[in-house]
């Protein structure tokens, strides 16, 4: 048991950097994959994913595989996407869904055309999907500052994530918040998706981000505890998502994402909100 | 009038160049309780989102006099009832004015929400979520968010559809409420009885005031068919309304929506009425 479970962080300092970096990218991300689920965004994240690949390409043209450039790139790119799309939704009649398609599509044409420019197509699955088992220190650092970054900046604005949710033109009827708060969430959302690119890849990050949110959907019916759980499902993934791929010699990215979605299907499946719960079986009524 | 709660000049508000409410001048009074009555597409939540500031006027100004507080509950909610929050989040969203984005929530907070809860007869469901409210106790919880709002002006959109009468008279009583706390109250309201019945000033809508004052004056037969002669279509070749210099009209103020200063005239039957009819005398 030790030796399965234990062994192979103690052991392995790759595998220690890999769990840390991968834990912290959680911490940040489950919470902001939990607001981008309840704001009806879970395909945002993808179309962001996508959106970035052109500065962090960029940046790659440039100075080679290294993450500062590539991370700066990734959060300009992002940044832009993010703005105009925004931007196209709040002051023209256009939808959020229609401008992010919109913007993310050029910008990841515009990003494979880059990376075509330097040649090969490693370089571009490199991006594309990262690698969790080579994290340096800057790396390490980078996650570690936008962890702590998305974590301080959902806790000062998290009354008005809320509201602008539950409510927003009772926001606006209250207060200007409401237009800044939805830029600086979605400002979260590219940070941490470039965050967890190095480690994960542009695509898998959303998974990282994501799958957790959805799970947790399934368990509770209270925006705090979702984000909890979030995390720790988030975090469970990551353990299990290492472990597997040590063991079994499979890539540690996807074995991340994989075991995230599992906890997905059980959830959809025995979650107290679940298929099993809520649909199949029986449920004694009360008279009032 | 010194204890206006509000004011209008020359107020026009619209959308896409066509005036939904127009050029209406008038105030409402301190403490006043006011029904907004008219035909649909009168202009009528218009006017309640040109009050809260939601809708930008495409000509004239509405102030609301400084230091009051506006507490809105609009028709058509953008309330997403599908988020995971309790009744109690909901109306303590009602602490925004008081306690902003960073304030603490005091036990004196916690206590204004419960008894706002209690005051529209939701005691016990503080931890039910929302989705699971019926309609007539989705609209008591929003009740109590506008109770717990402690606002010194009351914009009610509509708040009596799909309620039954029981859920409208335990409402009127809170409008009768505030109303007694001097607060000014404004309500979007159908029901011609209810007004006569609760309701001391009336302002009837069509595009334009075609009355506006004390309700059994505003409510006589003559101004009704007034109203129902209103022709609330939109005319694409309606010809631009000019500024009539004559009333000093301020055109230059805001455009949202980077229009032309000049908007439509509507062709209905109100066309007549004079433009500036104002607001109600009373004392």
């Amino acid at each position: 048991m030790y030796d399965f479970l234990i062994a192979p962080f103690v052991e392995f300092g790759f595998m220690q950097r890999a769990l840390a970096g991968s834990l912290m990218l959680a911490l940040g991300a489950c919470p902001v994959g939990v607001f981008l689920m309840l704001r009806r965004m879970s395909l945002t994240g993808d179309a962001m994913a996508h959106a970035i690949l052109p500065g962090a390409a960029a940046g790659f043209l440039l100075y080679g595989l290294q993450i500062v450039p590539m991370t700066i790139g990734g959060l300009i790119a992002g940044v832009i996407v993010a703005l105009g799309a925004g931007a196209v939704s709040r002051f023209t009649v256009q939808r959020e869904d229609a401008s992010m398609a919109a913007f993310y599509l050029i910008s990841l044409a515009l990003g494979v055309l880059i990376v075509s420019l330097r040649g090969s197509s490693v370089d571009l699955m490199h991006v594309l999907f990262g690698t969790v088992l080579a994290l340096n220190d800057d790396a390490l650092t980078l996650i570690a500052l936008i962890s702590g970054v998305t974590l301080l900046t959902l806790a000062i604005f998290w009354r008005a994530l809320v509201a602008e949710c539950l409510d927003p033109l009772f926001l606006r009827s209250v207060s200007r918040l409401g237009t800044p708060a939805h830029f600086i969430f979605l400002g979260l959302v590219v940070l941490n998706l470039v965050g967890g690119f190095q480690a994960l890849g542009t695509l898998l990050s959303v998974g990282l981000m994501m799958l957790p949110a959805a799970a947790a959907r399934f368990w509770t019916s209270r925006v705090e505890p979702m984000c909890v759980l979030a995390f720790g499902f988030g975090a469970i993934s990551c353990v299990s998502g290492l472990l597997v791929s040590y063991h079994a010699s499979l890539p540690s990215g996807p074995a991340i994402i994989l075991s995230a979605g599992a906890i997905y299907l059980a959830s959809i499946l025995f979650g107290t909100r679940g298929v099993f719960n809520t649909r199949l079986r029986r449920h004694r009524h009360r008279t009032a | 009038m010194t204890d206006a709660c509000l004011t209008f000049k020359d107020l026009t508000l619209g959308y896409n160049s066509h005036p939904a409410v127009h050029h209406l001048n008038g105030s409402i009074r301190s403490g006043s309780l006011t029904a907004v009555v008219g035909a649909n597409g009168s202009g009528k939540s218009t006017l309640m989102k040109g009050i809260v500031g939601v809708l930008k006027p495409m000509a004239g100004i509405c102030t609301v006099t400084s230091g009051k507080r506006v507490a809105y509950l609009p028709q058509q909610s953008e309330l997403d009832r599908s988020f995971p929050a309790r009744v109690v989040d909901l109306v303590s969203l009602g602490l925004w004015p008081r306690r902003g984005l960073l304030g603490r929530y005091t036990r004196e907070d916690r206590d204004s929400v419960s008894k706002a809860l209690m005051a529209v007869g939701l005691e016990g469901f503080e931890k039910r979520a929302i989705d699971t409210l019926s309609g007539g106790q989705l609209q008591r919880a929003l009740f109590a968010r506008v109770l717990v709002q402690d606002a010194d002006l009351i914009l009610l959109d509509e708040p009596f559809n799909a309620v039954d009468a029981k859920t409208v008279g335990d409402l009127i009583k809170l409008i009768q409420r505030w109303h007694g706390e001097n607060r000014t109250v404004m309500v979007v309201a159908h029901d011609l009885e209810l007004v006569r019945a609760h309701f001391p000033n009336t302002l009837l809508l069509a595009r334009q005031p075609v009355a506006w004052g004390e309700t059994q004056e505003v409510l006589r037969p003559e101004n009704l068919l007034k109203a129902r002669r209103f022709d609330e279509a939109w005319h694409d070749d309606a010809p631009w309304c000019e500024p009539d210099d004559g009333h000093g009209h301020a055109h230059s103020h805001a455009h949202a929506h980077g229009h032309d200063e000049r908007h439509h005239h509507d062709h209905g039957e109100v066309h007549d009425h004079p433009d500036h009819e104002s607001g109600p005398r009373a004392a």
